[in-house]
């Protein structure tokens, strides 16, 4: 009886969350399907599934609007900019988590509060100051940007992963006559590589779907997948089956990586509140 | 004498890191506060001087200012209490034994991936569009009249567009909260014969306070500087019943080219995101200390 009871619940409670699952995941799933279908069929609803299927927009958002350069803009400036990131937060954190003063804390705090800047509040200089410099449409300039509104998310999550290394197994080293260089290289930094692959992960979806910044900073020249997909916006004309082919491959690496790391992102994303 | 050297080393070590940060805080902060009583127009360089706090006064003065103010709020609260109550019914949802759990949350949390102008447009035209939208063939396929929705409905729709894209965050995180609930004491309370929604308001909801305060304090940071939805879909429009406190900004700053007015919109930006700000850090300062 009970048996039978919690099944049909599992039954019910199953349905319930797939079709709730499916109504989410939707636009996404309409939109890689759209892709598969010529311009003249993907604006036509009723004939779905009459369709012939097609691969052509994928070769026609290439060949027409170079799709490869805006990929790689965004894949060199999100990577470019997790890098950077990374080798001024590391040392950072390190500092932080294993040799903390009195004023680690509202240091840390400070920094978290840079990232509670509006970016409309400083669009103004920035623009100006990018464009005195010549890094306006520039991915140099992109990079520098972006490394920076995330530095403080990439410092407080490897702090978190740091914080969780014994502190007993760097004194041991210290002991065995290690100096700090060879200690961080040696010891600290194999100890934190699934920490730092974690934060490099979230960083870089971060980076990619940066959509403010990316959006006025950069004209032809730069402009990563997040601008390149804006331009589609025009009015004139319907270019639903290509915009969405551009949408599945923009979308798709960012996805599988999203979905790798959903758990550290929980961390990451609040700041180490929530675990 | 090691924690001396160690001590040193550690500063040299976050130098990089605080003055990068320091510089990218105060040097822009600085010129907009400049600038913001500057008449700065770019189009008019000549027409150039100090002007008090006309900029604020025009800014502020402005109709499209007390709109865009308004349109913020709707914005960031329509989508809180969507996400909010929905990530909760669907945390609750997805933290039961279901077959194939593992998909469905992969699901569920993939919006949240999508980059920002790729979900805009998508909804704009896939999904939203009067005449080929698929949200247009199921209201003709009930027989009624299409909803144009950018036009008609433009706020909502960016509210849709943006809770879309944040109710897989708010899920996420309560989820990951709700599973860290002791199974214990859940399964004495079944055992007690507390039914379900006294054990949601005596047991879960107070478990949950404190993923639900930072999900609403981080989707709040995020909410006020919504752009590329706007930018994509409805460009503020029509008139300004789409336009938010970003949006405004930057009409001011890249299509009017008027720095000083654009600055002074900025200024008053940071003073409502230093508000959320410093509660927000409060409470992620307190779980430091836990």
């Amino acid at each position: 009886m009970a048996r039978e009871a919690t099944l049909q619940r599992k039954v019910t409670v199953t349905t319930a969350a797939w079709i709730v699952a499916l109504i989410i995941f939707f636009p996404i799933l309409w939109t890689i399907l759209t892709s598969f279908k010529s311009e003249g069929d993907a604006i036509r609803i009723s004939s779905f599934f009459e369709t012939p299927w097609t691969i052509a927009s994928y070769f026609e958002v290439q060949s027409r609007s170079d799709y490869f350069r805006h990929f790689f803009n965004s894949v060199i400036i999100s990577i470019g900019s997790t890098v950077l990131a990374l080798l001024i937060a590391v040392p950072a954190a390190w500092a932080m988590a294993f040799a903390p003063t009195p004023k680690t804390r509202d240091l840390m705090m400070w920094m978290l509060s840079t990232k509670m800047m509006p970016a409309v509040g400083v669009l103004v200089p920035i623009y100006l100051i990018f464009k005195t410099l010549g890094l306006l449409d520039n991915v140099w300039g992109l990079m520098i940007v972006l490394m920076l509104i995330n530095l403080p998310i990439v410092i407080w999550m490897l702090y978190t992963y740091f914080k969780e290394i014994p502190v007993d197994i760097l004194e041991a080293a210290r002991m065995d006559g290690a100096t700090l260089g060879k200690e961080l290289v040696y010891v600290l930094v194999p100890m934190a590589v699934p920490g730092i692959a974690s934060t490099m992960l979230l960083n870089v979806i971060l980076a990619w779907n940066e959509a403010f910044w990316t959006l006025n900073l950069t004209a032809a020249n730069a402009a990563p997948l997040t601008a390149f997909i804006a331009s589609y916006s025009s009015p004139e004309g319907l270019f639903w089956a290509k915009l969405s082919a551009a949408s599945t491959l923009a979308i798709a690496p960012i996805l599988v990586l999203g979905w790798i790391s959903q758990k550290q992102l929980v961390r990451g994303l609040t700041f180490g509140a929530v675990k | 004498m090691a924690t001396r050297q160690t001590r040193t080393l550690a500063r040299i070590m976050s130098a990089p890191s605080i003055i990068v940060l320091f510089v990218w805080m105060i040097v822009p902060l600085a010129l907009t506060l400049y600038f913001s009583v500057q008449r700065y127009n770019l189009q008019h360089p000549d027409r150039a001087g100090f002007v008090w706090f006309r900029n604020y006064y025009f800014f502020v003065t402005d109709p499209a200012f007390i709109q865009a103010i308004g349109n913020t709020l709707i914005l960031v609260i329509g989508v809180l209490l969507i996400t909010v109550v929905g990530g909760i019914l669907l945390a609750l949802l997805l933290d039961q034994p279901i077959w194939g759990q593992g998909i469905v949350r992969l699901l569920v949390i993939a919006p949240f991936f999508v980059m920002p102008t790729v979900s805009a447009l998508v909804w704009k035209n896939m999904l939203m569009h009067p005449q080929y939208g698929l949200l247009a063939g199921l209201w003709q396929f009930f027989g009624q009249k299409p909803v144009v929705w950018l036009q008609d409905y433009p706020l909502f729709s960016v509210v849709i567009i943006t809770a879309w894209e944040w109710l897989p965050f708010a899920t996420l995180i309560l989820l990951t909260a709700l599973q860290s609930l002791d199974e214990d004491q859940k399964e004495a309370s079944e055992m007690d014969g507390a039914n379900f929604i006294n054990r949601f308001i005596y047991i879960i909801l107070p478990h949950l306070a404190r993923a639900i305060t930072v999900v609403i304090l981080i989707e709040t940071i995020f909410l006020l500087g919504i752009f590329a939805e706007i930018y994509v879909t409805t460009q503020g429009g029509p008139g300004d019943a789409s336009t938010n406190l970003p949006f405004l900004v930057y009409v001011q700053a890249l299509l009017n080219f008027d720095v000083g007015g654009a600055s002074a919109g900025g200024v008053i930006a940071v003073i409502l995101a230093n508000i959320v700000a410093i509660f927000l850090i409060r409470i992620v300062g307190k779980n430091l200390d836990a």
